[in-house]
Formats: structure tokens, sequence, C-alpha cells
């Protein structure tokens, strides 16, 4: 059967993925996916420690993240949308305006 | 058993492939879709670690509500393909460097954080012990994480509102998208924004 | 009671300051002599008050309040009344209200503000002087010992607009201070040893203690406080400041470098007998540089052909007679002789005033001459005081100064004994000298066109000058000294002629020093014989000056000038003061004044102030630096916080 391991790895491939997704799109929408697939990510680890510890303590903890992951998702994109309305475009890189 | 293992590998294999296609390619409806796949595949695994109610509310909330949400702006924003343009300073060699410095060691910890865990002298519980139960994780959200779960709720509610207050349209001379449709188009998101109670939202468009 | 001695020339001082320019002239001039009259009333009753107490506890004292209070070191604001600071404070407040009364003619030509501040500063530096002396401990003296040193300064500088003024008054306070910085070194010593401030406390524990036979803790004391006396009283080294002091008002140099101020230092011994009579090393020092300044200053004055420098030095050079007499242990002698050079000093300088204020300006003795037909009243007066000073028998110096002399070889000093004759001898010489060229002979007139002092702005053509002889303000006091040049020196008539030394038998209270032996041992009067020998030698000598000065100056006026061709380099050095201000200026003025320009430079305007732009500097350039991490790009901030994780997973992976 599969290790506690062998979930945590697939925990960190898919971590990395996401981080990789953040940090390299240009896409703002994208971004934000790639910030839930951390998330989830990060989910999927806990629900593993949780079996293999026998606490139901990992499922809870899952249970909020996605609730706050939801909230974050929807300013998020409203965020979003409120940029777009200036700049019509989702490229992260043209707001630039906090430049010190 | 052996089969666990089958279906472990097979979801995972699922849940990598997507979700690397949700960050490698370039059209957002598709990376939309795709990290749907990603949690079908997830939802998989959840089952196989005994969490079958988590799957669901999984697939429920984040599948079926914010990837809706995402799909919704993603369309209503028309947004175009994304030019794989390198832009200026940020692609710069020193940048590179510091950003390949950065994943290395980052790869670095994972590995060895992996590492020390495997070497934790864990009591693993016998596999064969029944998933909890629905009431059961019930009567830990509702008493141990009482306060989290009320603060939650706050934070859902003042989610909406800063949704509503963002993307709500200008009631003064604010900017207004010429590829907008006339009228009270942008009365969109707000009330999306939902929380654990997947209630089905109302779309107004 | 004894508070009001010095409160009210102070009362004086606030009046002409704050009335300066609301009041009539005459009203200042009246306010600023009454303040001293009424000062010298005081004086006189509570000198009155000392003497009907029994003689072995003549004391009174007043104390104010405490001035400084803390922990072990109280140090009381009060004053003391003992037969020496009434001496003091009758001839401060006696001779300084006379001279108060001569200025009121004498700065006439003033504008009344300026006038006014005359008698402000007078009035203040009488309140100090008075404060010094009547001063408990040694910090009300140096309240005093400052305070006249600042109203010298304000005084000397009193024309401020003529540049060698403003420079006298700013080199009298300089070199002042010099001598400042030893003194406070001694009473902060004394203090560190002895635990006490208090005249009478210090005083009191160093009799307990045997006389040092080596160069000890009292020595030190002795010799800082001493050196602290060469500034405020002239002496070598530090006596530079009093010839250019002369460019102060005539009444100026007759009350502060004459009666009063310079004596601070002989008072100052005087107070402190008790320490250099433990200190018998440092009475040594005391009067070689006595003797040695009053032989220079003698030299000196011979050839100087400013009526006031001559005076001037003349000044000193009677100064080191003083310290001669401490430095033998003969301190009541040294008293004797401040009280009666005090009146024929101050004479001699009012006189002078009055000659130039009749000349209108002038002030050097090559343009005078035949002035005792014109100026008689000036003449009498100040031939009184020269006859004074150059110790003939009879008036009041010849009486001081021989004590001085005698117990000087009756100590068995007698190569400063020596000194101190020839040094007699130039003093009636060039005394004499002054005379003769000033009143007798004829006439020698200025070349127009020269004017000396603001107070006589007017081109002077003393051609034409109104030579009247001093008003009555000026001359009732010279007649009032001239008197008591005469009759002071009665006050201490020793036994060897058949006085009572009555002055020696009333100080002694305050000057008695138990215990003094071996060289220092003040010899008193036993051998009537040898005193009248040299009584005689000294009237001889005193004869033979006058007589000198006669010769020279009278008969066969063709001789000095003869005598200066014959020995310019000597006649040159003796003119140029030695060159001791040159030399001075290049040793220690000029080295000084580079270190404070290289610091200025390097170390202030380089090192401070390139620290503090530079911290700013510093500041700004960090800024700009640190700056350029807000990239406004919000990927950045990404990569940021992902670095941040890192860091902090490493961390609790580590530990």
């Amino acid at each position: 059967m599969a290790e506690l391991n062998h979930y945590l790895v697939l925990s960190g491939v898919l971590f990395t993925i996401g981080t990789a997704g953040v940090l390299l799109r240009r896409n703002v929408i994208t971004v934000l996916l790639s910030l839930e697939v951390m998330l989830n990510a990060v989910n999927l680890s806990f629900i593993a420690f949780g079996r293999f510890l026998g606490s139901s303590d990992g499922q809870i903890i899952v249970f909020f993240v996605i609730t706050v992951a939801a909230a974050e998702a929807a300013v998020g994109l409203a965020l979003v949308i409120a940029l777009f309305r200036h700049v019509e475009t989702l490229n992260p890189d043209a707001f630039r305006q906090l430049r010190g | 058993m052996g089969f666990e293992l089958i279906l472990f590998y097979v979801f995972a294999a699922i849940a990598i492939g997507t979700t690397l296609l949700v960050v490698v390619q370039s059209n957002p409806v598709y990376s939309v879709l795709l990290l749907i796949g990603s949690f079908i595949g997830l939802a998989g695994l959840y089952v196989l670690l005994q969490a079958p109610f988590v799957a669901v509310i999984q697939i429920i909330v984040y599948a079926g509500a914010i990837m809706v949400l995402f799909l919704f702006v993603v369309m209503l924003l028309n947004a175009p393909r994304e030019e794989l343009v390198t832009s200026g300073i940020l692609e710069s060699p020193a940048t590179r460097t510091i950003g390949a410095m950065l994943a290395i060691a980052f790869a670095a910890e994972l590995a060895w954080a992996l590492n020390r865990s495997s070497t934790l002298a864990w009591t693993v519980t016998d596999v064969t012990r029944r998933p909890f139960s629905v009431p059961e994780i019930g009567r830990r959200l509702f008493q141990d994480y009482a306060f989290a779960f009320e603060a939650t709720s706050i934070l859902i509610l003042v989610a909406m509102i800063g949704a509503i207050t963002l993307a709500g349209r200008q009631l003064t001379e604010g900017a207004r998208l010429k590829s907008r449709p006339a009228g009270d188009a942008s009365r969109t998101d707000g009330g999306m924004a939902e929380g654990g109670r997947a209630e089905g939202g109302r779309a107004q468009l | 009671m004894l508070s009001w001695i010095p409160l009210l020339p102070f009362i004086g001082f606030a009046i002409n300051t704050f009335g300066a320019r609301r009041l009539p002239a005459k009203a200042i001039g009246a306010i600023a002599s009454l303040a001293m009259f009424a000062a010298f009333v005081v004086s006189v009753v509570a000198v009155g008050r000392l003497t009907a107490q029994p003689a072995d506890s003549r004391e009174i004292v007043q104390t104010l309040f405490t001035w400084i209070g803390s922990a072990d070191f109280q140090v009381p604001l009060a004053l003391r009344l003992d037969p020496l600071s009434a001496l003091m404070i009758l001839v401060v407040t006696g001779i300084g209200f006379l001279i108060h009364v001569y200025s009121t003619a004498y700065m006439i030509e003033e504008e009344p503000h300026e006038y006014a501040r005359y008698f402000a500063y007078l009035n203040l530096f009488a309140g100090f002087m008075l404060l010094l002396v009547l001063g408990e401990n040694f910090l009300v003296l140096f309240v005093g010992w400052e305070g006249v040193g600042l109203c010298s300064y304000l005084l000397i500088g009193f024309w401020y607009q003529k540049g060698v003024a403003a420079d006298a008054g700013k080199k009298a306070f300089i070199v002042n201070r010099i001598g400042d910085v030893a003194f406070v070194l001694g009473v902060l010593l004394a203090f560190s040893q002895f635990g006490t401030v208090s005249f009478r406390e210090l005083n009191g524990v160093i009799a307990g203690l045997p006389a040092e036979s080596s160069f000890g803790v009292v020595s030190a004391i002795a010799l800082l406080l001493f050196i602290g006396a060469t500034g405020k009283s002239a002496q070598i080294p530090l006596y530079v400041w009093l010839p250019d002091a002369m460019e102060g008002p005539t009444p100026v140099s007759a009350l502060i470098h004459a009666a009063t101020m310079v004596t601070a230092g002989v008072y100052l011994i005087g107070r402190n007998a008790v320490v250099f009579a433990h200190a018998p090393e440092v009475l040594t020092i005391v009067a070689v540089i006595g003797t040695a300044t009053a032989l220079w200053a003698g030299a000196i004055g011979m050839v100087q052909n400013d009526i006031k420098r001559v005076l001037a030095y003349s000044t000193v050079s009677q100064l080191g007679y003083m310290f001669m007499a401490m430095g033998v242990g003969a301190f009541t002698a040294g008293i004797f002789h401040l009280f009666t050079h005090a009146f024929f000093k101050a004479l001699l300088f009012l006189g002078s005033g009055a000659v130039i204020h009749a000349l209108a300006g002038e002030q050097d003795l090559r343009h005078m001459g035949g002035l005792k037909k014109e100026l008689p009243v000036t003449y009498w007066t100040f031939l009184i005081g020269a006859i004074a000073i150059a110790g003939v028998p009879g008036l009041a110096g010849f009486f001081s100064k021989d004590e001085i002399l005698y117990r000087t070889f009756a100590g068995g000093h007698q190569l400063l004994w020596v000194v101190g004759a020839v040094t007699s001898l130039m003093t009636a010489f060039y005394m004499f000298r002054l005379v003769f060229l000033a009143f007798h002979g004829e006439r020698r007139h200025a070349p127009v066109a020269q004017g000396f002092s603001p107070a006589y702005p007017v081109v002077h053509d003393s051609h034409h000058a109104h030579l009247h002889d001093a008003p009555m303000a000026m001359a009732i006091p010279l007649v009032v000294l001239a008197i008591g040049s005469v009759v002071a020196g009665y006050l201490n008539v020793p036994a060897g002629l058949g006085g009572s030394a009555v002055l020696e038998r009333f100080l002694e209270p305050s000057l008695h020093v138990p215990a003094m032996e071996g060289a220092h041992a003040a010899a008193d009067h036993a051998d009537h014989a040898l005193e009248i020998v040299l009584m005689v030698v000294s009237s001889a000598i005193a004869f033979a000056g006058i007589g000198l000065a006669a010769f020279l100056y009278l008969k066969r006026t063709d001789i000095p000038d003869a005598l200066v061709a014959k020995f310019p380099g000597v006649y040159l050095f003796l003119v140029r003061k030695g060159y001791i201000d040159e030399l001075y200026d290049a040793v220690v003025v000029q080295p000084i004044k580079a270190l404070s320009e290289g610091v200025l430079w390097k170390a202030d305007a380089r090192v401070i102030d390139g620290a503090v732009n530079g911290t700013g500097q510093i500041v700004v350039e960090t800024g700009s630096l640190v700056r350029r991490v807000q990239t406004g790009s919000v990927r950045t901030y990404a990569v940021s916080v992902l670095f941040g994780a890192v860091l902090v997973v490493g961390y609790f992976l580590w530990s």
C-alpha cells in the first residue's frame, strides 16, 4: 500500500508545480489558479497526515482551507476585475505604480 | 495492498498531469477545466486516504463553486491568450540565476524535509480502521474548532462585502469598459462567493 | 550688616544700568558716588564694631545662605570681617569714593549713556572687589575675583571703538584667566586634600601640620594660589596686561590698577598666610619673583615716555615689593605697603589724569613741561605723591617700603635686599624724571594733529589748549589723597623710631603665623640699631635718586640723549619692554592660534561635520539603495515571499 512518503512526495511535487505557476505565468487568472493548486497540495498533505496519525484533525483543517481558499479566490477575482477596468490586460507586470 | 497502490498511482498521475497542464498551457479556460480535472484526481486520493467526506466537499465546493467562479471571470474578461514575450528586467540573467538558485534551494529543502520525516517514528495506525463518519467530523468541527468555524464565517462575509465593493459597478464616474455590454452587466460575482454552504449560486449577468 | 557693603555698589550699578538713558549725567555720577560713600560709612561702622571686640577674637561673620549644599560639600555665601579685610574694605570704599567723585568731572565729556555705563561698571567693580575681600571662603572670593576681572575688561575696553583699547581689555582678561586656572586648581587641591574651602578651617587644619621641608601638597596649593596671584597682581610672568591696560580711562587705572584689583593677589597671600608659612620653598619663589618683577619693571619704567606707562610699570614694581615682603614672611609689611601704595599711586594716577585732562589728551612726556605754573594744585599734590613713593622719610612710602627692606635684610636675605635697594633708587629716579619732565622746564609742544584718547577726539593743538587746573571735583580727591600719602605711614611707625606699630598689632590676628622657623621667621624689631642704619641707607638712596633725576632732567638735559646714543641696544631693549610681548606672542599666542585653526578646519570641519553630514548622507544613500526593493512588480514580491519561506523552513529543518 502507499506509504505516507508517497503522498508527501506527491504533495511536494504538486506544490512545486503550483509555485512555478505563480511565479512564472503572466496571466493573473492563471496565477490565481496556480495558487489554488498550491493550496490543494497542502490539503493533500494534511489529509495524509491525518490518516496516518489516526486523527480527524487533518480533515477539519482541510475544511477550513477550502473555505478560506474560496474567500480568497472571490476577493482576488474581484481585484482582477477592478484592475482590468483600468488597464485592459491581465499581465501582472503591467501594474507597476507602486514602484518606489 | 497492491490494488491500493495502483489506484494511488493512477490518481496521482491524473493529478500531476492535469496540474502540469494547468500551469503550462496558455488558454485560461482550459486551465480552469484542467484544474477541475486535478481536483477529481485529488478527490480520488482523498477517498484512498479514508476521507470521503472531504473528497465530496472538495468536488462540490471547490470544483463546483470556486472553479465556476473562475470560469465566469475568465469569460467575462474575455482574457486574451497570453503572449509569451519576455519582459525586460524580470528575465535578465541576474533574475534567472536567482530564480534558479531559489528553485534549487526549494527543491533541496523539500527533499530534506521528506528525508527527515521518513526517519521519524510514526505510529501508523491500522489501515483497516474505518474512515471517520460525518457525525464524528461534525462533532469535532462544532466543538473543538467552534471558534475557528465562527471566525471563518465572518471571513466569508467580509470577503463577500469586499468582492462586491471591489468589483461592483461604479456608481460614480468610474472607468467603464468599452467592451462591456450596456446596462448593469457588472453586477456579477459578488453573490457567487459562498463558502462551505453550497447553496447554488444565483447568476446575474 | 556686612552684606550691605558690597550690596550698595551693586545697587548703584543696577540703578545706573537701568536709568542710563533716563537720568541726567549729574544724577548718575551722584548716585554712583553716593553708593560708594554709603558703603564707606557702613564699612567704618563695621570696623568700629570689630574693634570693639577683644583683640584676639576680632571677627564678624555673616552667613547669607547656603550656596552649595551637596552632602559633604557645604559652601555658604558668607562674609567675614576680620582685621585684614577691615583694612581692605576701608581702602576700597574710601579711595573708591574719591575716585568716583574725581570721575564725575573727568568723564564729563562722554555721552550721557556712556557716562552711565562708566559709572555702572565702576560700581559693579567696587561691589565685586568688596565681595572678594569679604569672602569667608575661597568660592566667594573667587566670585569677586572673576567679577573684578570682568569689570577690568569692561573698563579697560571702555572706549571699545578704539581697537587698541579693545585688544588691551581682551589681553587683560585672557592673561588673568591663565592665572585663574592655577587659582582654581589650587582651591580644588586644597579641597581634595583638606576637605574645606573655608579660610578659617583651612588655615586651622594646616596650622596643625609641620612646615614642609620639601615640595608637598601644601606647597603645591600655595604655588598654585601664587600663580593665580601673579595674574591678578601683574607679577612675572603674567604682568604683561597691566601696561596695556592704560588704554582705559585714567580713573580706572587709578582705582583698579593701582589701589584695588591688583592688590587682590597680595590680599590672597595674606589671607592664606598660614598656608604659605607652611611652604617655605614657595615663599622663596614668591620673594624671588616679587623682587625680580620689581627690578625688571623699574628698569623698564625708567625709559618710558608715556606718563601713564611710567606709572603702570611703577605699579608693577611696587607690587613686586609687596610680594617680596610676603615672601620673606613679613606679611604685615606687605599689607602695610599695599595700604600706603593705594594712597600715593591713586594720587599719582589721578594727578596724571588732571594733566592729561588739561592738555586735552596729551600723554607723551616729551611734549609736556612747565606745567608747574599753570597747574599748581595738580603739581603740588603730584609732588607729594612722588616724594611719598620715592621713600623720602616722613611720608607714607618711607615707612612701608623701609619696613619691607628691613625685614628682608634682617631675615637673612641680603641679596634680595640689595636688589630691593637698587629698585628703590630706580623708583626715586623714574618718579622724579616724570615730575621734572612734566612739570618743570619749558613746554615742548607736540606736533599738531595727534589725537590720543577718544574722550578728547578733537585734534588738539596744545598751543591753544585751555590750560586750566583741575576742577573742584578732581582737585579735592587729589588733596585728600595727598594728605593720606603723608599721614598713612604714621599708622605703623616701628618701635625703632619710638612708634607703637598700631597697624601691625591690629593685623596680627589675621596675619599671625605661629611656628615659622628658619629663614622665614619674621624678624621682629629687636634690633633697633640695625633698623635705624637701614633707614638711613634707604633715605640716602631716595635722595640720591631724586638728585640724579634732577641732574639729568633739570640741569644737564643733554646727557640722557647722549646716554641713549651710547647704549642704543640697552635703551631699545628697555623701551620695547624687553620684547616680552613679542616673545609671548611667538611662543604662546601663535601656537594656540595655529592649533585652534587646525582643530577648526581639520577636526571640526572635516571630522565632526563630516561625521554628521556623512550620517545624513549614509541614510540617503541607503535609502536610495533599499528603495530598489520596491520594484512595483507583484511577481518580484512573490519571489521574495518564496525566498523568505525557504529561509524559514530552512531554519526549522536545521534545528
